[in-house]
């Protein structure tokens, strides 16, 4: 299978006031299509930075990072930019919607810096609306919705440009179990379709969800296995 | 291209949403620039009324008359040696009327005021106006009613009189004045024409409350006859003013006596010396107007740059969440870009819907006019201090980091 993501030797460094922190010491580490990887780690250990560079929000000190065989390593903002927008699909545990726009237009908005057409726009909205069972609250503010909701316009949203990958970051975190359980099985089915998945998080029934698991401490990849004992969402997608 | 005006338009969506959302705060920052525009649009309206007002009154001094006088319009020059100069008699008009191949017609003005009263009825203060018959055509006045006085009641003198329509007005509310006998000063007069009504002159001072008389009579009953006269000299055709100007000179020097190295001891004016002189000191009022005026626009724009900063700061997490979701810069940039220029078109438009009722309400006092250049002016003034003062703050959310932008709370 392909390797969609490609990181050498990734260091990157901080400078807080006269300190430096080394948050990434070396990672190395590559995910193939249609993997199913949750990264994990204690606070502190780099797994956020790991994420954003991962997510092409932030580049790396030195080391190199190849996303569908493109070195993003050395992009400019504007170009990092237009990564983001193609391949990477964000989730986030805040949800991060748009307060004063309703639900279609929210899924619409990386599309709006896609440049698609506004016909197409809705078309390509609508269907990943459906994707995560929404289309009853198309035209509800973020603030009409539940938590679990939420996080799945956040989800039509991260899918809505068929990107290379989905990064989720805690997307439960903010969700009492059974919702998680919810949005966990929403994300079980997405890997079954195809898409390529990556869960950043610090709880083990959410990890236990991937196939793959990589440990991160002290800004190292601690350990890298095979999850022995998959947990499978009981309900998918309910409403 | 259709990027752009995608995210022109995603722009103008939010914008309206975050207006919308700080109706308050908008409004007041709205304020400076509603201000701001009201002042422009007034001073623009006064000026471009004054400009026509001037073009208006200019009108009824013929491009093709000359206005042989002591003093100098436009002024500048020495006042006290002009003033000690000798007057322009009676004799220096017949000597133009008797040479002068390039006029088609010449006559003497001089004035003076009286009161002037009909029966019971009675002005104050009239200009009464020494002339001749051809003063109804160096003047380009109509006559409304009855004539103007003949060349023979002129010359002889005979007690006649012509009136402004003011005049007319005041004294005869409910008569024909034609043939009524009116007393100008201690003398009596038979009025023969009324005159149509002519407006004031630059807004000072009204044509229409003017006695005209034979200018024989004048020196008889008003003045001595070494009182200064004007002549007014009409050219035979516009394009021969400048030759007949140089004719005149030429006659008023012989007949005043200078020698060729002499200067002029008189000055001939013309339409073109006021409108000249008008321009040149509308420039400085339109100018220093406009400056002072732009100051309040400008101090308005400091409001929106400051509230756009606000704004930026307050969605940081929104362009984070933008960024993230594949924003470029040149989006971000736009959007607050718009959302400023909105605010202050905004702005422009209550300005200017309060700037027309005011105009009116001065028009009272001063003549206004707001032509449609001076709404689109403003329109397109008001979203050029958006896109100024929003400048810095939309490049500042643009440059923003996205990791940091979204961890902002």
């Amino acid at each position: 299978m392909s390797t969609i993501i490609r990181l050498f030797n990734i260091t990157k460094v901080y400078q807080m006031g006269e300190e430096e922190v080394h948050a990434l010491q070396g990672v190395n580490l590559e995910i193939k299509k249609n993997e199913y990887v949750a990264i994990m780690g204690p606070s502190g250990s780099g797994k956020s930075t790991l994420m954003n560079i991962i997510g092409c929000l932030d580049t790396p000190t030195a080391g190199l990072y190849e996303l569908n065989g493109t070195n993003v390593s050395e992009m400019n903002d504007n170009q990092l930019a237009k990564i983001r927008n193609k391949e990477i699909g964000f989730v986030f545990q805040t949800f991060n919607l748009l307060a004063r726009s309703d639900v279609l237009h929210n899924v619409e908005l990386p599309l709006i810096y896609g440049g698609f057409s506004s016909a197409e726009r809705k078309r390509l909205a609508k269907e990943a609306i459906e994707r995560v069972g929404l289309s009853d609250r198309m035209h509800h503010k973020p603030n009409e919705l539940s938590g679990g909701q939420r996080q799945r316009v956040a989800i039509a949203r991260a899918l809505v440009t068929n990107p290379s990958i989905l990064l989720a970051d805690e997307p439960t975190g903010n969700l009492d179990s059974r919702t998680g359980e919810e949005i966990m099985g929403l994300f079980d089915m997405l890997h079954q379709q195809g898409n390529t998945i990556i869960v950043v998080t610090h709880e083990e029934e959410i990890a236990a969800h991937a196939h793959r698991m990589v440990r991160i401490r002290d800004g190292k990849v601690e350990r890298d296995e095979m999850v022995k004992h998959r947990r499978i969402a009981k309900s998918i997608v309910t409403s | 291209m259709r990027y752009l005006l995608t995210e022109f338009k995603e722009g103008l969506l939010i914008s309206l949403q975050a207006i919308r959302a700080n109706k308050m705060r908008s409004a007041l920052t709205t304020l400076g620039i509603v201000i701001g525009i009201v002042s422009v649009t007034l001073m623009g309206t006064a000026i471009e009324g004054l400009d026509r007002a001037f073009n208006k009154s200019i009108a009824a001094i013929g491009a093709d008359v000359l206005y042989v006088q002591k003093f100098p319009w436009g002024g500048g020059q020495d006042w006290w040696r002009i003033r000690n100069r000798r007057d322009i008699q009676i004799r220096h008009e017949r000597a133009i009327e008797k040479q002068a191949s390039l006029a088609q017609a010449v006559t003497p003005v001089t004035g003076t005021r009286r009161q002037v009263k009909y029966e019971r009825k009675l002005v104050e203060n009239v200009v009464v106006v020494g002339t001749d018959a051809d003063f109804i055509e160096t003047a380009g006045a109509t006559i409304a009613f009855g004539r103007f006085f003949t060349p023979m009641e002129a010359d002889g003198g005979r007690p006649v009189c012509a009136i402004g329509s003011e005049i007319a007005v005041n004294l005869f509310p409910n008569e024909n004045p034609i043939g009524k006998t009116i007393k100008v000063g201690n003398y009596a007069y038979r009025v023969v024409g009324v005159f149509e009504r002519q407006g004031n002159f630059l807004g000072m001072e009204s044509l229409d409350n003017r006695v005209y008389i034979p200018i024989n009579r004048f020196f008889s009953e008003f003045a001595n006859s070494r009182q200064g006269i004007q002549v007014w000299v009409k050219a035979v055709s516009l394009d021969q003013v400048e030759n007949a100007k140089e004719e005149v000179r030429g006659i008023m020097r012989k007949a005043r006596g200078l020698k060729p190295r002499d200067e002029d001891d008189f000055a001939i004016n013309q339409q073109e010396i006021l409108i000249q002189t008008f321009n040149s000191i509308g420039v400085v009022i339109a100018g220093v107007g406009l400056f002072i005026t732009g100051l309040a626009l400008f101090v308005g724009g400091i409001g929106i740059m400051n509230i756009m900063f606000v704004s930026v700061t307050e969605r940081t997490k929104e362009i984070g969440i933008r960024k993230a979701i594949g924003a470029p810069r040149r989006a971000i940039l736009l959007q607050f870009l718009v959302e400023s220029a909105a605010l202050c078109l905004l702005g422009g438009i209550i300005g200017l819907a309060t700037a027309f009722p005011l105009s009116l309400i001065i028009d009272q006092v001063l003549p206004t006019a707001m032509p449609v250049s001076i709404v689109i002016v403003a329109l397109l003034v008001s979203i050029f201090v958006g896109i100024v003062s929003g400048f810095l703050p939309a490049y500042r959310a643009s440059r923003l980091d996205p990791v940091d932008a979204l961890r902002y709370e």
